[in-house]
Formats: structure tokens, C-alpha cells, sequence
């Protein structure tokens, strides 16, 4: 009963009363912030990344694994009542979730979301109990190529299956992984892209680029638009409006594991994430409803199916982040950096070299979710009244959260002015529609990219082939290939055909 | 067949091919050698040729894809707000390291309020002394931070 002593292990530290207070902390400040509308999980964890460097690491990371569940469920209040969704990954819950709240039931889609995640994240934790030893032990066999196909293939995926444009994605992945070479080559010592200035020798801070990226390109995006506040709520919150309908209750359970399995499945996939399993959740609803024209009109399987589906998947997203050292998203690889900032190297020793981070980890999750369900229940009425301070007055302090936290990280203001400049660039190229995420995804696998390609390929003494004959890895490239096939196929017969074929 | 090439695309597909051409010149600066024995050079090579033909593929065929919930961020151009913005944190960046945490927070909650057009310059000026006072409280007296609150000459 090895697991059974590992789920106690990661309990008992997850349960200390430090460790539980950062996990509150984490929670209670994600949620206060995710419900500010303009600020997504990630503007939230990496303002506050430079605050966890004091702490011990299990307790830096389960503060910043409650933010990022904070944030995600405050980002689903404010979808709900606003119709503004902070990420993708909630634009699935304002479609059902608005018009539920504008009939006077916002109480019961807030509560159905809520719970819907809570069982999908309970799901996705037994889940990554039951596999990422499993998957470490595969992983302890792992060579560079494999490790090379398996990223490629993840940053393939996480380019090309968002929204928007696939060559667009992968730009922005390239340029993640130009930024990436930026500072010292750890193999040959010569500083690369560095201009002779002192401050690039270590590379680009990551926080100050995903500062710049989610936080400064956010508020340019936002400022003089998000002016609308309080006005669209007017109808009151009350306990009594959580309770749902006899159908309802049933009709949502259903949708509510279904939403787990698939929210389950594609977080385990590299690059996928919660967007494309709460897409996938909606359409699966809509097609097994009896009655599919209620979506869209509040149809509360709508708002279960897609809040369990990306809660679930952003559970089992750990599991190869913490198991390969491979992120999936954007977010995992902030947590990732988290990881090397406290000096762990993630990979498939942090199991056992770790073992108190890990299974803490993965105990503060579930202590996590609870945490925003008990805290939530008594708080919806305190979220829905924050949301009545306006924008106009919420940018300014973010702008300075996001200066005072770069300046922390290093006590240097150079970082800040690599902020200004990396969020006028995202913003420049949101605006192009371009996607900032798979950039900063880029960014942090680069110099392993690098480090494992040329490895591979010295090894084989500059064989391409490695990456072909052994299994994983071959398997890895497949799929990659198939993957550009089918974005090169869609697009060449997107092109309108020519009238004449001569 | 004619090839319809919108504004946008072909600034976006010109963005990319500027920033590949970049990286490959700047890589010529290293060492390449082979791909057996890759220099410091040979991977930045490869990832700006790559994006070089990203860009001129970008440029070539037409955007078949529908943006969805990227139109946000479009809308009319905030040329003032983001002025003052951009405008904000340069003075932080100035002032953090002339005259300290003190000035450098008033300058940067004042002048990026400002760029909202439905802020007074009074809700501005009493926004950046309330941010001022947090920000000595908590991350001068509570958490320590190395930034003095005024440097003198």
C-alpha cells in the first residue's frame, strides 16, 4: 500500500497549518483577483510569483496552485454575471451561464459551476494519484530524443489547437523559443543575444516576460473599454436562489462526469488544457440534450459540463508537468519556473527526491478545492458586490503590482522595462491576433528543446533518424507530423478554388 | 486566381519575417559548425529560418481561420490610454531609480489613471496617494523590500 503511505504523506503536509494557510492565502487572494474582470490566471499567479520566493517550496507551490484555482473560478463568476470571460477557457460558461444569471439565476448556475468543479478537480486528482507513478517509471527510461519529440510534440499541440491560427501559433512558439536563447549557452559559455548588456547574461526573466505578456498587453487592451461595472447586476444574491430545480439536479450530474471524463482525458494531453476540453464538453451536451435549443438560453447542463471539463483537465495538466518537467500550458510552466526558482528540478526524480513537494502538492490540490468551495458558498454576494469597483480604478494599482513585483524578483529595475516593452509587443500582436500563451510555452521549454536536440543529436553523431527509430520518440514525431499535416491540409483547401483550372 | 491579402495578414506575416531575418543574422555571429557537434550558433539558425518561412507562409495564404473570442482585443485605437500607460511605467523605471518607491509609485498610478478618459485628474491624484500608502506599508515596512523610499541627489 505504497499509494495509501504517499496520499497520507501528502495530507499531512498538505493539512499543516502553514502549508494550509498558504493554500488559503492562495485561494482566497486568486479568487479576490480572478474576479476582477481583465485578469486572468496568469497576469494573477505571476504577479504574485516574486511573494512565494520566501517561502519553503511546497508551500510556494500550494499558494500558487490555490491562485490558480482562485483565479479560474472567480474568472467563471465574473463570465457568469458579466459575460466577460477572463480566458478562453471560459467563454464555453457564458454562453448558458449569462442568460441563466439575466433570469434572475445566477445564484444556481454559480452554484452549479462550482460544484461541477469541485467534482471534476476530484476526479483529475485521483487520477494523477493513480498515474504519475506509473508514468515515472516510463519516464526514468526517457533519453533526449525522447524528451525532444515529446516537447515538439506538445508545443505543436498547444500552437495549433487554440484559437485563431495555427501558423500564428507557431510563430509565437517560435519566438518563445528565440527569447529562450537569450543570455549564456550553457553548453559553450558564449553569451548569445545578450547586446553587451550585464542584465541578459542569466537570460530574460520569465516573470517579467509573463508580466508583460498577460498583465501590461491586458490593460492596454482594456483600458476605456472595460468601463462597465455594476450596472449590468442588479438582482440580488441570495441564499435562496442557489437552490436548483428537481430536473436541473439530474440533468447536471449527468453532465457533470461526463464533463470530468473528457476534462480528465485532454488535460493529460501535452498542450491541450482546459480551452479545448470545455469546448468539447459543451458540444457533447448540446448533441445528447433532448432539446438542444435550450442552449444558449440557460440551459444549466451547459454550465456543469464545461466548469467540471476544465476543471478536471487543469488537474491531470499536472500530471506530465510534474512527472516529464513538461508543461502543457502557459500556467504549468509558470509553475514549472516556480519549481526551478526554488532550486528543484522537475522531472521524473521530483517523486522521490521530493517526495514531501509532490504528494503535498497533489494533497493541497484537493484541500485546495475545498477551500474555494466552503469559502465561496457564504462569499458569492462579497464577489458579485467587488465587481461593482470599476476598471478605471483597477489598472493603475495593477500596473503597479506588476512594477513593484518584477523590480522584487531581482531588486532591479531593468526587468521593468523589459515588461513595458515584451506587453507592448503582446499587445501589438494580439491585436494582429496572435496568441501570447504559446510564447511564453516557448519561452520556458526552450533551452531544454535546445539542450535535449543537441544532445540527440551528438549522441547519433547528427543521425536524424534517432528520433525516429525508437519507439516513443518515433511515435512522438508521427503524431507531430500528422499534426502539421492536417493544419497544412485545412488550410490549402480553405484557399477559394480558381474558377478556370487551366 | 487572385490572392487577397488583407492589411492585417500582411503585417503579420511581415512582423515575423523581420524578427527571423533578425535571429539569422544574429546568429551568424556565433559559431555554427555541424549538426553532429552543433555550435552555440546552430539552434537560434534553425529557429529563424524556420520563422522566416512561417512568416512568408503567413503572408501567402490567405487566413481562413474566424478570430472567435479574440475581438477584445481589437476595436478602436486607444492611442491616449495607451500613451499614458506606456508613459506611467517609463517614469516608474525613471524615477525607482532617481528619486525612489515614493515618487515612482505617484508618478506611475497618476499618469497611467489619467489615460482613462472617465477619470478626473482629482480621482486620479487620490488613487495614487491611496496605492502610494499601501505600497510603503506593505512592501517597504511589511515585506522588507531593498527600494528606499527617496534617494536625495
Amino acid at each position: 500500500m505504497e499509494l495509501l503511505d504517499n496520499v497520507i504523506l501528502g495530507f499531512s503536509t498538505a493539512l499543516s497549518l502553514q502549508n494550509l494557510t498558504y493554500s488559503f492565502l492562495g485561494v482566497f487572494i486568486g479568487n479576490l483577483i480572478g474576479v476582477l474582470p481583465g485578469i486572468g490566471a496568469l497576469a494573477a499567479i505571476s504577479m504574485l510569483l516574486p511573494i512565494t520566493y520566501g517561502l519553503d517550496p511546497a508551500g510556494a507551490l500550494m499558494m500558487l496552485a490555490g491562485l490558480y484555482y482562485g483565479t479560474t473560478y472567480g474568472g467563471a463568476i465574473t463570465s457568469i454575471l458579466l459575460n466577460l470571460p477572463g480566458t478562453a477557457s471560459h467563454a464555453v460558461v457564458c454562453l448558458d451561464g449569462n442568460p441563466m444569471a439575466r433570469q434572475g439565476r445566477a445564484g444556481a448556475a454559480l452554484f452549479i459551476a462550482m460544484i461541477g468543479s469541485f467534482i471534476g478537480a476530484t476526479v483529475g486528482i485521483i487520477l494523477i494519484m493513480l498515474f504519475s507513478p506509473l508514468l515515472v517509471e516510463v519516464a526514468f527510461q526517457f533519453g533526449p530524443a525522447e524528451y525532444f519529440a515529446l516537447m515538439l510534440l506538445g508545443l505543436l499541440a498547444a500552437s495549433t489547437l487554440t484559437t485563431g491560427s495555427a501558423l500564428k501559433g507557431v510563430a509565437m512558439v517560435l519566438i518563445g523559443l528565440i527569447l529562450g536563447v537569450i543570455g549564456t549557452d550553457v553548453n559553450t559559455g558564449v553569451a548569445r543575444f545578450t547586446f553587451n548588456v550585464p542584465e541578459l547574461q542569466d537570460g530574460l526573466s520569465l516573470i517579467a516576460l509573463a508580466m508583460g505578456l498577460f498583465g501590461v498587453a491586458d490593460v492596454l487592451g482594456s483600458v476605456n473599454r472595460l468601463g462597465i461595472g455594476a450596472a449590468v447586476i442588479e438582482s440580488k444574491i441570495s441564499m435562496r436562489t442557489l437552490r436548483l430545480g428537481k430536473g436541473e439536479f439530474k440533468q447536471s450530474s449527468g453532465a457533470i462526469a461526463r464533463g470530468s471524463g473528457i476534462g480528465s482525458f485532454f488535460g493529460l494531453l501535452p498542450g491541450t488544457g482546459g480551452t479545448l476540453a470545455s469546448f468539447i464538453s459543451y458540444a457533447l451536451e448540446k448533441k445528447m440534450a433532448k432539446d438542444p435549443r435550450r442552449f444558449g438560453r440557460g440551459a444549466i447542463e451547459g454550465v456543469a459540463g464545461p466548469e467540471s471539463a476544465n476543471s478536471s483537465a487543469v488537474q491531470t495538466a499536472f500530471i506530465p508537468t510534474l512527472t516529464l518537467g513538461i508543461p502543457g500550458d502557459a500556467v504549468m510552466a509558470l509553475m514549472l519556473g516556480a519549481l526551478m526558482i526554488h532550486n528543484i528540478q522537475p522531472g521524473p526524480q521530483l517523486m522521490s527526491e521530493h517526495p514531501t513537494v509532490f504528494w503535498g502538492l497533489i494533497g493541497s490540490f484537493w484541500v485546495g478545492n475545498a477551500l474555494l468551495l466552503i469559502l465561496n458558498i457564504p462569499l458569492i454576494g462579497v464577489w458579485v458586490r467587488l465587481l461593482s469597483v470599476p476598471y478605471r480604478l483597477i489598472y493603475p494599482a495593477v500596473l503597479f503590482f506588476i512594477c513593484i513585483g518584477v523590480y522584487s524578483a531581482n531588486n532591479n529595475l531593468f526587468d521593468v522595462w523589459i515588461v513595458l516593452l515584451v506587453g507592448a509587443f503582446g499587445y501589438m500582436v494580439s491585436r494582429l491576433d496572435f496568441e501570447p500563451a504559446p510564447l511564453l510555452l516557448g519561452f520556458v521549454l526552450g533551452p531544454m528543446v535546445e539542450e535535449n536536440f543537441r544532445r540527440a543529436l551528438l549522441l547519433s553523431r547528427g543521425d536524424m533518424m534517432v528520433f525516429f527509430s525508437r519507439p516513443i520518440s518515433g511515435t512522438c514525431m508521427v503524431i507531430a507530423i500528422l499534426m502539421i499535416a492536417v493544419v497544412a491540409y485545412k488550410r490549402v483547401r480553405g484557399t477559394p478554388p480558381p474558377v478556370t483550372a487551366d | 486566381m487572385r490572392l487577397k491579402i488583407n492589411r492585417q495578414e500582411l503585417v503579420s506575416g511581415g512582423l515575423m519575417l523581420l524578427i527571423g531575418i533578425g535571429t539569422v543574422i544574429g546568429s551568424l555571429n556565433y559559431d555554427i559548425r555541424t549538426l553532429a557537434r552543433m555550435g552555440p550558433g546552430y539552434f537560434p539558425l534553425g529557429l529563424g529560418a524556420l520563422l522566416i518561412v512561417i512568416g512568408a507562409l503567413i503572408l501567402v495564404t490567405p487566413s481562413t481561420e474566424i478570430d472567435e473570442d479574440l475581438g477584445r482585443n481589437k476595436g478602436k485605437p486607444q492611442y491616449r490610454a495607451w500613451a499614458f500607460v506606456v508613459l506611467g511605467m517609463i517614469l516608474f523605471a525613471v524615477l525607482g531609480h532617481y528619486a525612489g518607491l515614493v515618487p515612482a509609485t505617484f508618478a506611475l498610478v497618476l499618469v497611467s489613471a489619467l489615460g482613462d478618459r472617465s477619470n478626473s485628474l482629482k480621482a486620479a491624484l487620490a488613487l495614487a496617494l491611496g496605492i502610494t500608502v499601501m505600497a510603503v506599508a506593505i512592501f517597504h515596512y511589511g515585506l522588507q523590500m531593498q527600494f528606499p523610499l527617496f534617494v536625495w541627489g
